[in-house]
């Protein structure tokens, strides 16, 4: 019990004495999972859009197959990346394993699913007379698309605040192309998962306080988007 | 007059529904055209083809002197524009829903966005409102920055669908002022969309009357309201119009499957696909089903109740609109409103074959 209180205040030192490797620890997480949605995002809004937008053979299949994976697995992805991208796999020539790169890619895969499934969502509760209406107005079909997309946008918005939550708080996929190596690709949730046990209580703890809290003001701003 | 737009031999079916059935009209050059015609006769079918927003399943349009190609049309979107029967917004501000067509122009400054605004605006009585959110504004309105919209595009032609309707009188009259106004001072080409007929009258040189998707005539007011007009006395206000399938009876008289809910029966036998009409002062309102021979009841809910003076109006939807007369002094005793359940009683009699 002395231990669990002793860690908690150690941890609370830690925070406010601005230690250096927890902030670059944050900062690292941060910067990955960031960079990791505005990659999903390239992709997704694009893809979203025509999905939303166009009606074509195969389109509930394509919906339904990005519906079932937004809850796949993050070791599993985490293991098909390693095998693709060790030393001796397919793409292991361009030396990504083990990068900050090869986590963002991973956990813009991860979450391209939630992406594309919210945004298409949001897409099909906008008026529909509103793209004649840009038609009639004026625009060409890709004008009329970008309007809808601007009429959905507090969806694209909640969307994804909802990927880079999933992006930021996984373990799987850093762990297994990260390798939580020292000073490179130590994230939040590798280094508690490591620390713990080499029994370095404060710091998990501290990071843990760090991360819970940034995913709770990312909730917190979600719901709130949510009733506007 | 040249024709500013041809339509030939245009038919629009959806699925099963032969929604336009051999169109053919001509929109004169700098004048009010109106489509007259109920509700369901393809009104809205042929402004959206027009504007460029749908395409016919047959026939072709002409543009001046050009035929327009079958998937072209980004031409008719750039020459017309159309006002829709149900406003639509973009969830913003009066002043971006106005200059988004203005701003898709590239040689438009912002000032002369902002002038065209404004003007446009003053037209439909409403200046100042550009700050205003289009979405929360009244019915009235919303129909009004709707039309200023599309007037500040300044397009050759000009699609009204219903433009006034639902409206209370003096925002009918600031719409139709409007209308007339800019085809006089503009010589914009404008085509109507109504089932009113005192409005067809009061503002256009022009009338198509539609029914069932078809064009039965074309004429000037003269043409069409000087002169009995048997198609127009059958619709007299063109309401209480029911198209159906009918079916006869052992009887003589016929049953007129309108749809699964309404079936009229007539005096008349006429087998076949039929449109009729009943005038509203046929119709009986009351509270309790009448004892009486008449073969007609039907059971409904008043969804609409009009002042018209010493009478009033209702619309009662009974698996079809219906309009009826009653005075206001029977109206005040039946304690009816709008939700009122009541009975609609007619005769075989008075459904005439149209
Ligand atoms: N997208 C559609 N799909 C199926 N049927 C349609 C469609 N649009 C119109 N119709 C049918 O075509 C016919 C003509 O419809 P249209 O909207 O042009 O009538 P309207 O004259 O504008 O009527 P209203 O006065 O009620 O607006 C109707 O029977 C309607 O049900
Ligand atoms: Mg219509």
């Amino acid at each position: 019990m002395t231990a669990i209180v002793e860690g908690i205040i150690k941890a609370f030192q830690l925070i406010f004495s601005i230690d250096p490797e927890l902030y670059r620890i944050t900062g690292l997480s941060l910067y990955v999972s960031g960079l990791a949605v505005v990659m999903a995002s390239l992709w997704s809004i694009p893809m979203a859009t025509v999905l939303g937008l166009k009606n074509f053979r195969g389109k509930r299949f394509i919906r339904g197959s990005f519906n079932a994976f937004i809850g796949f697995p993050t070791v599993v992805l985490g293991l098909v990346l390693y095998l693709l991208f060790s030393r001796s796999g397919p793409l292991g020539l361009f030396g990504l394993l083990y990068t900050p790169l090869l986590i963002s890619i991973g956990q813009a895969i991860l979450i391209t699913p939630i992406l594309v499934s919210f945004i298409i969502s949001a897409i099909e509760a906008i008026d529909m007379d509103i793209r004649d209406l840009a038609r009639t107005l004026g625009s060409t079909e890709i004008q009329a698309s970008l309007s809808i997309l601007r009429e959905a946008s507090g969806g694209v918005i909640l969307a994804i605040l909802a990927g880079f939550n999933r992006a930021f708080a996984e373990l799987g996929v850093a762990m297994m192309v990260g390798g939580n190596i020292y000073n490179q690709t130590r994230m939040l949730t590798t280094t508690i998962a490591l620390e713990t046990s080499r029994g370095k209580i404060p710091l998990s703890i501290a990071l843990g306080v760090i991360l819970v809290s940034i995913v709770y003001i990312l909730n917190i701003s979600i719901s709130y988007l949510r009733k506007r | 007059m040249a024709g500013l737009m041809e339509l030939c031999n245009l038919w629009k079916s959806f699925g099963e529904v032969n929604a336009l059935q051999n169109v053919n009209l001509t929109i004169s050059h700098g004048k009010i055209t109106t489509l007259l015609g109920p509700s369901g006769s393809g009104k809205t079918t042929i402004l959206r083809i027009i504007a460029g927003l749908d395409t016919p399943t047959r026939g072709t349009l002409f543009y001046g002197n050009t035929q327009i190609a079958a998937n072209d049309q980004i031409t008719l979107r750039e020459k017309a524009t159309l006002v829709f029967q149900k406003s639509v917004f973009f969830d913003t501000t009066v002043y971006n829903n106005i200059a988004y067509g203005l701003k898709l122009n590239n040689e438009l400054s912002k000032e002369e966005i902002n002038n065209k605004v404004s003007e446009s605006l003053t037209l439909v009585c409403l200046e100042g409102f550009e700050k205003r959110r289009a979405k929360k504004l009244s019915g009235g309105e919303q129909q009004r920055v709707s039309l200023a919209r599309a007037l500040a595009l300044d397009r050759e032609l000009l699609l009204l669908d219903e433009p006034t309707v639902n409206l209370d009188p003096k925002n009918v009259s600031i719409i139709e002022e409007t209308i007339q106004r800019i085809n006089r001072e503009k010589k914009t080409t404008i085509v109507l969309a109504t089932h009113n007929m005192f409005q067809a009258e009061a503002i256009s040189e022009k009338i198509a009357l539609l029914i069932d998707g078809t064009v039965k005539q074309v004429g000037t007011n003269q043409d069409i309201f000087g002169k009995s007009n048997k198609y127009l006395t059958s619709f007299a206000r063109l309401e209480n119009v029911f198209s159906g399938t009918a079916k006869n009876t052992k009887e003589g008289t016929s049953i007129i499957d309108v749809n699964q809910h309404l079936q009229i029966e007539a005096s008349v036998s006429s087998p076949g696909k039929v449109t009729v009409h009943v005038r509203p002062e046929d119709i009986l309102v009351s509270n309790n089903p009448l004892k009486s021979s008449a073969r007609n009841v039907f059971k409904g809910t008043i969804v609409g109740i009009a002042d018209l003076g010493s009478i009033a109006k209702l619309t009662v939807d009974a698996g079809k609109k219906f309009s009826v007369q009653i005075t206001k002094k029977s109206l005040s005793e039946m304690k009816l409103n709008v939700g009122s359940e009541v009975y609609l009683t007619f005769k075989a009699s008075a459904v005439q074959l149209i």
